[in-house]
């Protein structure tokens, strides 16, 4: 997979570059739409770094992308901080809480692994109800429409604008595509993969494969985090649905629909995945039943998703 | 009422609590135990039970009791046969692969749920109790129908400890369990026997649901807060071992009883789901079990 970087690089530019050309020819719904699923497929890549590199099955991402959306979220209603301010807040939030859940939950493996971060999750989604004199429950804070802009010397970049918001959100994905590009050709990345194919075997050669492991909880909720920390600044609204166990279950059908370990799957595994809730709940509200039948055929027929099965008959460089 | 009878009909409740949470989280862990899958619409089967419960008392006129008895015995079956099917057409295919069954389980929670809503609606509705006889206590008249499920529920756990270490059945169950592959050399037909677990672990649930349907209405999202219940108690008591699944599930039904009346029930179910989350992380065995092999 390492003899042609200049293929993947320029199939990473030009995925980059159609997106940005979209924006000038799509539709006003359908530029809405893409926004929210660039944004949603940074907490797909972010869930896709631990998951499909590293093997680590988590059920309880969602409570990275709550501690970005509540982070900003919160310093924002409350505390009055600009956007870039709320941004690292989000951010900064994210890591810690990765950091403390990772040192705790990386003590399991397996089966117990997947129930701990569940556990946790549901704790957080639990304790933002507890607060709800604050955190104001499933009703939810709205953000104000005049405190989501950043100014950008002198010029104010208005982030509820249509046109804005869609750039901002392809920055965001442009700069975590690359991010994660980066860290899958680097040794940390060939080290997650060899503990995903063999803990013991990476050990005995010598890696510290909890510190690694660890290491890449922490990006990948860091990453999550910024998803979080983006919808809320974004899309003006943070409400605990986001932090339910839904939230957890979203990132893992898009990663493996799209395809896990691929750089590229988390955006076409969410990109197809709304676009089928959103066409099948116009004809009927059984929203439910799609996620749970792609669940089991994808888990049944398709365990490797979309570009995952792509590099395995057509495309061994696909990163 | 002063805090001593307060306190004895928080303990009533709890152990009401604890009865149905002992036969849920018996059948989550007899499918634990013996096929090493994590059920995750366990949850579902139970919801299933307690909405098939509904549907059958309705359709029986007359005696409540005649209803309630026919949900008795037809709402189980049908879960079981529903478990089966599932069993048969993904998990058997997915060769019972830890992390792909959970997956899988996963989109069996949102199918079941989906159909509840789709078919039931999003309406809460009562089943009648067979009987309203109540039990008159110095301080209190008790449900005479709260303490019947209490007994029904010790009587099934005897049940169940009895096919288990007593019947050639329980015996089959507790080989695979312990190494299915010299299992199936000695002609045990381990295949069947999953099938059978998961049918009977979702069964139990359903039989939960329609002995507590009576007292809390049938809901399509009923099957939430037990299922993490269930998995507080399978994980206390220790994955696979009946003994502490009942012990935990008294400790957890009654305390949760005693926490709910007293303080919030959001933060009796922060502190348990914390107490769980370091169990698995620091003891993975559980309080009582012993260590994997």
């Amino acid at each position: 997979m390492n003899e042609s970087p200049a293929k993947a690089i320029a199939l990473h530019a030009g995925v980059i570059a159609l997106l940005f050309g979209l924006n000038f020819v799509l539709p006003a719904y359908h530029h809405g739409v893409l926004a929210r699923v660039l944004v949603l497929t940074v907490f797909a890549m972010g869930y896709n770094l631990l998951f499909g590199y590293a093997g680590l099955l988590s059920l309880g991402h969602a409570m990275f992308f709550a501690a970005g959306l509540y982070g900003a979220g919160m310093t924002m209603y409350h505390l009055g901080w600009g956007v870039p301010a709320a941004f690292l807040a989000g951010l900064a939030a994210g890591a810690v809480l990765s950091l403390v859940i990772g040192l705790l939950a990386l003590r399991t493996k397996g089966v117990a692994f997947m129930i701990v971060t569940m556990m946790f999750a549901q704790v957080l989604y639990l304790l933002i109800y507890y607060f709800s004199v604050w955190t104001r429950g499933d009703e939810g804070l709205v953000i104000q429409q005049q405190a989501r802009a950043i100014e950008l010397g002198g010029t104010r970049l208005d982030l509820t604008d249509p046109t804005t918001r869609y750039m901002a959100a392809l920055f965001l994905f442009s700069v975590v595509l690359v991010i994660t590009l980066a860290i899958v050709r680097s040794s940390f990345g060939r080290v997650l993969v060899a503990i995903r194919e063999n803990e013991e075997r990476t050990k005995m050669l010598g890696y510290d494969t909890l510190a690694n492991k660890l290491a890449a909880m922490v990006a990948s909720g860091a990453i999550c985090a910024a998803a979080g920390a983006a919808y809320v600044i974004l899309f003006g609204y943070v409400g605990s649905t986001l932090a339910s166990v839904q939230y957890s279950i979203l990132p893992l059908l898009w990663v493996l629909l799209g395809g896990a370990s691929t750089t590229l799957g988390p955006l076409v595994g969410t990109l197809f995945m709304y676009y089928a809730v959103d066409v099948t709940s116009a004809h009927t509200s059984a929203y439910m039943l799609v996620v749970g039948v792609a669940l089991i055929l994808l888990v049944l027929y398709f365990p490797k998703g979309i570009l995952g099965t792509v590099r395995d008959r057509w495309a061994r460089w696909l990163p | 009422m002063a805090f001593g009878p307060h306190l004895l009909l928080a303990t009533l409740e709890g152990l009401v609590t604890a009865a149905t949470l002992a036969l849920m989280a018996l059948g989550l862990s007899l499918v634990f135990g013996v096929m090493r899958v994590v059920n995750v619409a366990h949850g579902e089967f139970f919801m299933l039970g307690a909405v098939l419960a509904w549907a059958v008392a309705s359709a029986f006129g007359g005696h409540p009791a005649i209803g309630f008895a026919a949900a008795l015995v037809i709402s189980p079956l049908v879960v079981g046969a529903i478990a089966l099917v599932a069993e048969r057409l993904v998990l058997k295919r997915l060769n019972y692969n830890p992390e792909a069954t959970i997956v899988a389980t996963i989109g069996m929670l949102y199918i079941i749920q989906q159909a509840a809503l789709s078919l039931y609606g999003p309406e809460a509705r009562p089943v009648e109790a067979p009987f309203t006889y109540r039990i008159m206590l110095p301080w209190f008249g008790y449900s005479g129908y709260k303490l019947a499920v209490i007994a029904a529920s010790i009587l099934l756990l005897g049940a169940t400890w009895y096919v288990l270490t007593r019947t050639r059945a329980g015996m089959v169950m507790r080989a695979t369990q312990y190494d299915s592959e010299t299992a199936q050399a000695f002609g045990i037909p381990v295949e069947r026997v999953y099938a059978g677990v998961f049918a009977v672990g979702a069964m139990l649930a359903a039989i939960a649901a329609v002995l507590i349907v009576p007292i809390s209405q049938a809901h399509y999202l009923m099957g939430r807060d037990p299922l993490l219940l269930s998995f507080v108690v399978v994980i206390i008591g220790g994955l696979g071992s009946l003994r502490g699944t009942v012990v935990a599930a008294l400790l957890i039904g009654v305390s949760d009883g005693i926490v709910s009346v007293f303080f919030s029930p959001t933060l009796a179910k922060i502190i348990a789901t914390l107490a769980v989350a370091m169990v698995l992380v620091f003891r993975p065995q559980g309080l009582f079990g012993t260590a994997a092999r």
